[in-house]
């Protein structure tokens, strides 16, 4: 087991460092100046030098990589170029909105998910089975932002249950900040609730078809204890690596439903900084998203082996 | 869902509706957050949106009307040779530090934004300025070294605003004027706050005790905003489509005004075939303005023949010059040598406006036999690089929003390409023109030029489409300089 961690965590560190630098290289091919963006199309050509020294970006780019890396490991993010504030603290305030969004679009996805999806592999082609299909292929089709434009019109417009949109800071309270994020959440989770219902009810099938299951219902095992104890830890493993895989599609979503319910979360940030081309703000985000996937992508990795005990014994 | 939700949801939107009694805050929507608040070091219009007139403020300011009008100089004289500007300050004015207003703070302001390491984006206001002298804590003399007949105008643009030096460094973060407002706080990608200023020298005109800036990029969200009384006023609403709805409700006020952006398609005029005036001109004459504004702009903005903002007093109407003609144009791009049809394309901006007429103008030029296919490119950072800098492009769109900016097809190596020494030097005359009278004649005989000679389409002016709470007074229908003047707003009950 401590191996297997071990081993895991060093791929992670050189997966992030060739982040880092795809990161980098990338942004310097990108067009777009950023002292040209902040000064508009009437600056001068001396001013613009000028805000180009001040944010160093005469620099040769060898040097400005070293410089981003060997901030980040003392743990200095730098200085955001437009807002002119420490990246930190931008991103530790945007963050107490996403995170909490993502944590509660996934708690709200799952809860849906698993029940739902094992509901209806119980009872194959049974009336619960065809809602949830029809249930799981609608919020496939359509797109978290427009789920939330939906909801905005019902649910605060006409109805003037929630805001339309904003968010009041967890200083306001526990509820009015709950409140602000529950429709959003909701309008991010459900497309993917979609998605891992459906992987749920297949998993869930395959292995009610599995020959131990036969077994142990042969063995006067009843049906719902063969369903709890049998098949459900077993069709848990595939489940665990979808839910893995979908946390960057609950961070790239929260861009969008960001922008609809005007939330200033992590992705609004980062559409502004590629607009503004504050490269630095850029730069920091995507290595902090990328590292966040790589990270719970080793937590699904150290999740199997807790699940499947076959996986302890091999390594 | 529980009962208890449902209450207590039920409940917290009771509270939340706007109170009936007079109010005293006002929540502004704006759909750009700025990046930063100083707008002496940047150029972006947000900047100005929020600080120009209520946190900061200059010797002079431009009001509604686009007139030049005294603020922090309660007057001043201009020496006969129109090179001496002498400035008599207001007294007893004072920063939001605390710190008092007088001569030396002009004069670091000025200073400060003509330094060779300044970043101000408008450096050129400053370039006439040869000295700045301050005999007494209350009066101001600025030497100019050649006549300039905007100067006073451009000093009460935001580039011009007096800054202290104890707080100029932080004012990007933290914002340090003497205007009517004080900096309270900024959510980053949310709100800023800022409050009445208790100390303000012209307090009594001041009615509104708090005012909130709101960043709100998405059109839908804008809307649900005001409709949910979240936003009280959005002077630029995004989304022209969903103007009308507003129009017919009387719970708002729903105002079309101008700005100062004239939308218009640059044609790269030392490239083939745009270098002939002709091919120029039979563009010109293929476009439908009033189609074009009805289908980029659902029908607001107001179709422009030069480039001029209607909002000056100087502007000319220049539409029926060259008018929409398709036969005519068909009959010039033949004597040009281009009977059998002629491929272009155009570089577009994402912004709606941009995408929306491109394809407009697209289908309007297939009429006369011009083929123009549609590059999207991304703005700013994108369209700098390519169109503005390297002038990679045959045709491309985007609206100017600097007041007074007609002088940029008179600068060498801009990205239209256009040389023109006559039109070059009415301008610099114009510049130079002290009497105002004398000045707009030569701004209305620049306009005609441009108007003949089409270095770019002229399309529409930028409309101006604000919405706000029909019980709101005093804000502005038009914007004759980037702005969100908030001073004089107050609440009917």
């Amino acid at each position: 087991m401590l191996r297997l961690v071990i081993s895991r965590l060093a791929s992670l560190a050189i997966t992030l460092l060739f982040v880092s630098l795809a990161i980098f290289l990338i942004l310097e091919v990108l067009p777009g100046d950023p002292a040209a963006i902040m000064l508009g199309t009437a600056a001068r050509e001396d001013t613009l030098a000028a805000l180009r020294q001040e944010l160093g970006l005469d620099q040769p780019a060898l040097l400005r990589y070293l410089d981003w890396i060997g901030g980040i490991l003392h743990g200095d993010l730098g200085l955001s170029i437009t807002y002119k504030m420490p990246v930190s603290t931008l991103v530790a305030e945007r963050m107490s909105v996403t995170l909490p969004l993502s944590l509660l679009a996934i708690l709200i996805s799952t809860a849906l998910a698993l029940p739902l999806g094992i509901a209806a592999a119980a009872r194959r082609d049974g009336p619960v089975d065809r809602a949830v299909l029809v249930f799981s292929q609608m919020g496939v089709a359509v797109p978290n932002f427009w789920i939330g434009l939906l909801f905005i019109l019902f649910f605060s417009t006409r109805l003037g249950w929630f805001p339309a949109g904003g968010f009041p800071g967890w200083g306001a309270g526990l509820w009015p900040a709950f409140q602000a994020l529950l429709l959003p959440s909701v309008a991010l989770a459900l497309p993917q609730a979609a998605v891992l219902t459906r992987v749920t009810r297949s998993a869930t099938l395959e292995v009610i078809g599995a020959d131990f299951v036969r077994t142990a219902r042969a063995k006067g095992v009843d049906k719902r204890a063969t369903l709890r104890r049998h098949v459900v830890p077993n069709a848990l493993i595939p489940v665990t690596t979808i839910l893995g895989l979908q946390l960057s599609f609950f961070f790239g979503g929260a861009i969008l439903v960001e922008n609809v319910f005007n939330l200033p979360g992590l992705g609004r940030l980062a559409y502004q900084a590629l607009n503004q081309r504050d490269l630095v703000v850029i730069k920091d985000i995507v290595l902090i998203f990328s590292g966040l996937v790589i990270v719970v992508n080793f937590l699904v990795d150290i999740g199997y082996t807790i699940l499947d005990p076959r996986l302890r014994s091999r390594t | 869902m529980s009962k208890r939700f449902l209450a207590a949801a039920l409940l917290l939107s009771v509270s939340a509706l706007p109170a009936f009694a007079a109010k005293t805050s006002l929540v502004v929507g704006m759909p750009i957050e700025p990046p930063g608040l100083d707008p002496t070091v940047a150029a972006p219009v947000a900047i100005r949106e929020v600080t120009w007139v209520n946190l900061y403020e200059g010797l002079v300011r431009i009001d509604r009307s686009g007139k030049v009008q005294p603020l922090l100089a309660k007057s001043w004289e201009i020496s006969p040779d129109g090179l001496t500007y002498t400035f008599r300050l207001q007294e007893g004015v004072k920063f939001h530090d605390g710190t008092s207003f007088d001569s030396a703070d002009v004069k670091f302001a000025f200073d400060r934004a003509r330094d060779p390491k300044s970043t101000n984006a408008q450096k050129q206001i400053f370039a006439p300025i040869a000295s700045i002298e301050t005999p007494d804590a209350a009066t101001v003399v600025i030497k100019l070294k050649e006549t300039s007949g905007n100067f006073l105008y451009y000093l009460g643009w935001g580039d011009a605003v007096i800054v202290a030096p104890e707080t100029a460094e932080n004012n990007k973060a933290n914002p340090v004027g003497t205007g009517p407002f004080k900096f309270k706080s900024w959510t980053r990608g949310d709100k800023v706050e800022l409050v009445k200023n208790p100390d303000y020298w012209q307090k009594d005109k001041v009615k509104l005790e708090s005012v909130t800036f709101r960043f709100i990029s998405d059109a839908q969200a804008q809307v649900a905003a005001l409709r949910s009384g979240d936003v009280d006023a959005f002077p630029t609403i995004s989304a022209p489509e969903l103007f009308a709805e507003f129009q017919k409700d009387s719970r708002f006020k729903a105002v079309a005004g101008n700005t100062e952006g004239e939308t218009v398609a640059g044609l790269n005029s030392a490239k083939k075939p745009f270098d002939d005036v002709r091919v120029r001109r039979a563009l010109m004459h293929a476009v439908d303005r009033k189609a074009l504004i009805e289908g980029a702009y659902s029908g607001f903005g107001q179709p422009i023949g030069s480039f001029f903002s209607p909002n000056h007093p100087a502007f000319v109407d220049m539409t029926n010059v060259i008018p929409y003609d398709p036969a005519k144009a068909k009959a010039l791009l033949t004597e040009a040598g281009y009977g059998n049809g002629l491929s272009i394309t155009i570089k577009t901006p994402q912004m709606a406006y941009a995408s929306r007429s491109a394809e407009l103008l697209s289908a309007m030029f297939a009429e006369v036999g011009v083929d123009m296919k549609i590059i999207p490119t991304e703005f700013p950072a994108k369209w700098i690089e390519e169109v503005f800098k390297a002038k990679d492009y045959d045709v491309t769109i985007v609206s100017h929003t600097e007041p007074l900016d007609i002088e940029i097809f008179a600068r060498d190596n801009y990205y239209f390409n256009y040389k023109n020494d006559k039109f070059k030097a009415l301008i610099a005359e114009a510049g130079k023109t002290t009497d105002e009278k004398a000045r707009f004649a030569k701004y209305a005989e620049a306009q005609k030029i441009l108007a003949e000679d089409v270095p770019a389409l002229f399309l529409f002016q930028l409309p101006k489409l604000g919405v706000w709470n029909a019980k709101l007074q005093g804000l502005w229908e038009n914007s004759p300089i980037p702005s969100n003047d908030v001073t004089e707003v107050s609440w009917t009950d």
